[in-house]
């Protein structure tokens, strides 16, 4: 049992459910090094991401938090500073080696950023469009798939009347959970979550966190965040890092209430 | 379908490089172009004395630009006197003194000023300048004049380089931070004085570069110049004597450069030096400014 | 002392003033000039019709051969220019984003090539059309303030788009669009504002210039039908009648001049009035 092979592993169809520890990981990443001119930003960066749950990386600000996420769907190819070595497997698929189907692997995950960033177009469009990148031609499957989406995040009541008015008219919070259903739309595994209600006010923050809680009986969610409380509130497992490593990984209740390290101890008692 | 994708984006962005690339390497083909119409002039004439000749006579094939070359430095020369401390003062209050109303009216005005096509600052030369030289300038002085004068084409052309200069040297001043102009301040000078120390010392090089930026453009400067400096080939000091200007000189000859040997290659290479020297200064200038933006 | 620092000050706010002020002056002026000068010999015949028999003698006629000269060359150059200088600046600012040093680079370069006067591209066009064997025509017009006025096209919707946030280069990135998908879907929607600018600004520069269009267009009474006819241009209309010794086709020049005026305001006022209306649905 101990010396399986590691193809096997990622076969979830050959090994059987062994409890509630034992589920494959979706996505993992190993000997991650990043580098920013003479600054080692991420340092040997091993982790695995349990499936269906929700994955907090914790961590004080400028611990390399949201550069392991960028890493996570190659956005780092926008930043040339950022020099990237190690592998990242999502599913079997090594995102930092391919050159061929990047925009195929991305739509694997969705991402949420710390402000909304909605396409400048009308809310339908917005939601459409990840379809229509995907080949999606039927003006009917769009509009279905379109209110789903919608009513996933709860934005569909609030937006039925003007769909075709500018996304850029929603408020913040309604922006943020458009953004969502639009990654949602070209139906990802994995939600990548970069601090999703830093720009939020507490209710719009409240609504994404219930959302996200729900959400995770479909979706794999990787929640980048800086506050503690909403990491205790959601996490089913955290991954605390801190100057671009990582200190500890493991369950809450682990973490939270046995700490094994001094850093993650005073980064506890702090609160932030 | 995903292949069909990546297919068009390959092809997208094959049309986006060579786009930019083109463009990009327009210079260098117009430099070319220019060059290899100009080259025949060579074998006959040597490079300086086709710059400092004075000798022109097309039909005896004798291409001397010295007059030409004399007549563009006279009238951008004149230009720069008349802009330059307008410029410098204008852009000064509308960065430091002026009211918000008076910007948003001016963002208009200067954008106007600078997108009126330079057959109109001609016409509006030949009814004001024109006249204004003739009847008020040259009797002050106590001599005559028509009136198309180097005068003339500075004053036009000072007006043109206006709204060019003023631009640049807004964004210049925009770019001082305002805690130096409140350190200055409350060290208990005047604002002026701030002004002086902070906005003008510390920007030299912008400033310089608008203006060098200023006198290319009005050494290019063609149609509205040609309208009202008279045209004379001869070299002269007297700003109320006709001149002829480079670019004049290759606008008003196209209809007969065919018909006289050589003249076609000269043109061409009027132009051609026309290119060269603006381009420099422009790739000077601009060098400047980008860098002090960077700072 | 302090009373002659303070009187300094006085002064130089006082002529700095006097000096920005008077620009709006210049302005109206200029304008004043050209429409009261114009405004007698403009008649609805100067806009409807093209030149009759003896009207470079103060015959019957109008110019309205050279208002559709200069619109089709600077419509056509437009088409060109947007069809080169869109993609190209959409390039620096999708896949060059990384490359922080090289866009800089070619700005300075597109800078530096804005500063060329268009006699230079006019001599070209020319020299162009020698070697290509061309007459003087629509087409050769239509290159030769393409090459002009794309620099300019490039500039001025790079400027827009540069002041895109990453943030949704990377949200439409993330949600699986290739490079040119960002561009051309995002980005360009994002900088369309920008883009309407350019076009208008390009516009206007083209119906405008004379010196690129004097070899290269030729000069007709006639409007062109097929690319290969020279066409008549405004500026140049204006430019032929000033020459005329007979009072009324210089009167006529004056008209013309307040049409080109006219075109010329209108455009500027346009394209302060569509970009700001194109920018409020945008993400700021």
């Amino acid at each position: 049992m101990s010396l399986q092979e590691p193809g096997i592993m990622t076969q979830p169809a050959t090994l059987p459910e062994t409890g509630e520890k034992k589920v494959t990981p979706i996505l993992r990443v190993q000997h991650l090094n990043v580098h920013a001119g003479s600054n080692h930003i991420l340092k040997d960066v091993n982790l695995e991401i349990p499936r269906n749950r929700i994955t907090v990386l914790l961590g004080p600000s400028g611990c390399g938090k949201t550069t392991l996420l960028k890493c996570m769907n190659k956005l780092t190819d926008l930043y040339r500073e950022l020099n990237v070595s190690g592998n990242i497997f999502i599913e079997n698929d090594n995102i930092l080696h391919t050159t061929t189907n990047i925009p195929g692997i991305r739509q694997k995950m969705g991402l949420l950023s710390q402000r909304p960033y909605p396409l400048p177009v009308s809310i339908y469009k917005n939601v459409a469009y990840g379809l229509k990148l995907k080949g999606v031609r039927d003006k009917r499957l769009i509009g279905f798939s379109v209110e789903k989406h919608l009513r996933e995040v709860g934005l569909w009541e609030e937006v039925k009347n003007r769909l075709n008015a500018p996304a850029t008219s929603l408020s913040i919070g309604q922006q943020q959970r458009l953004c969502l259903a639009r990654g949602l739309a070209v139906k990802p595994s994995i939600i990548l979550a970069d601090e999703p209600t830093s720009a939020l006010d507490p209710i719009s923050s409240k609504i994404i966190e219930d959302l996200f809680k729900d959400m995770k009986k479909h979706y794999t969610i990787i929640l980048v965040t800086h506050v503690l409380r909403q990491a205790m509130r959601l996490a089913d497992h955290v991954i605390f890092m801190y100057d671009g490593e990582i200190i500890e990984q493991g369950s809450p209740e682990e973490l939270f209430n046995n700490p094994q390290t001094d850093k993650l101890r005073a980064y506890l008692v702090d609160g932030n | 379908m995903q292949l069909k994708r990546l297919f068009i984006d390959k092809i997208n962005g094959f049309w986006m490089i060579t786009s930019l690339v083109t463009i990009l390497c327009l210079p260098l083909i117009i430099g070319i172009g220019l060059y290899l119409k100009a080259e025949p002039l060579f074998g006959q004439q040597s490079f300086m004395s086709l710059v400092f000749s004075s000798q022109w006579a097309p039909s005896k094939g004798e291409f001397g630009f010295w007059p030409f070359i004399a007549g563009s430095l006279y009238v951008t020369l004149l230009s720069f006197l008349f802009t330059a401390p307008v410029c410098l003062l204008a852009a000064i209050y509308l960065t430091q003194f002026s009211s918000k109303q008076l910007i948003r009216i001016m963002h208009p005005v200067i954008d106007v000023l600078a997108g009126l096509p330079s057959v109109i600052y001609g016409v509006w030369g030949i009814l004001i300048i024109v006249p204004f030289v003739s009847d008020f300038v040259a009797p002050f002085f106590g001599t005559t004049s028509s009136g198309y004068s180097i005068l003339a084409g500075g004053i036009v052309l000072a007006v043109m380089c206006i709204p060019y200069i003023l631009n640049m040297l807004i964004e210049v001043f925009n770019t001082v931070p305002s805690g130096l102009k409140e350190a200055s301040l409350s060290m208990g000078a005047t604002k002026w004085e701030s002004v002086k120390h902070v906005v003008i010392r510390g920007n030299y090089p912008g400033i310089i570069s608008a203006y060098g930026l200023g006198i290319a453009k009005a050494f290019g400067e063609t149609i509205a110049v040609m309208m009202v400096v008279g045209n004379v080939v001869k070299v002269t000091a007297n700003p109320l004597h006709a001149g002829y200007p480079l670019p004049a000189l290759i606008a008003n000859n196209y209809g007969e450069m065919l018909s006289i040997p050589m003249y076609d290659a000269a043109l061409m290479f009027a132009a051609f030096l026309l290119l060269v020297i603006i381009l420099a200064f422009n790739l000077i200038f601009r060098y400047l400014i980008h860098k002090t933006k960077r700072q | 002392m302090r009373r002659i620092k303070i009187l300094e000050e006085k002064f130089f706010i006082l002529l700095s003033g006097f000096m920005a002020y008077s620009l709006i002056a210049v302005l109206a002026f200029i304008i004043l000039v050209i429409f009261v000068k114009g405004f007698n010999a403009l008649s609805f015949d100067m806009i409807l019709k093209i030149p009759k028999g003896g009207y470079y003698y103060g015959g019957e006629g109008g110019v309205l051969n050279a208002i559709a000269g200069s619109v089709y060359i600077a419509f056509g150059a437009t088409l060109i220019a947007i069809a080169i200088g869109m993609p190209a600046a959409l390039y620096i600012n999708v896949q060059l984003v990384r490359y922080k040093r090289t866009q800089n680079t070619i700005r300075y370069f597109l800078d530096a090539l804005w500063g060329i006067p268009s006699i230079v591209y006019g001599a070209f066009g020319f020299a162009l059309m020698l070697f290509f064997g061309m007459n003087a025509s629509l087409l050769a017009g239509i290159i030769t303030v393409a090459l002009l006025i794309s620099p300019i096209m490039v500039r001025t919707f790079d400027e827009v788009l540069s002041t895109i946030p990453k943030g949704l280069h990377e949200a439409s990135l993330a949600l699986g669009s290739t490079r040119t998908e960002t561009a051309f879907r995002v980005m360009f929607k994002q900088g369309f504002s920008g883009f309407i600018t350019a076009i208008l600004l390009s516009f206007g520069r083209g119906i405008g210039d004379a010196a690129s269009v004097l070899f290269t267009a030729g000069y007709t009474d006639n409007i062109p039908v097929n690319l290969d006819e020279p066409a008549a241009t405004l500026p140049l209309a204006i430019f032929f009648q000033l020459g005329s010794p007979i009072p009324e086709v210089r009167e006529r020049a004056f008209a013309s001049a307040v049409i080109l005026t006219a075109i010329i305001l209108a455009i500027s006022l346009g394209a302060r009035y569509l970009s700001k209306r194109y920018s409020r649905t945008n993400l700021k």
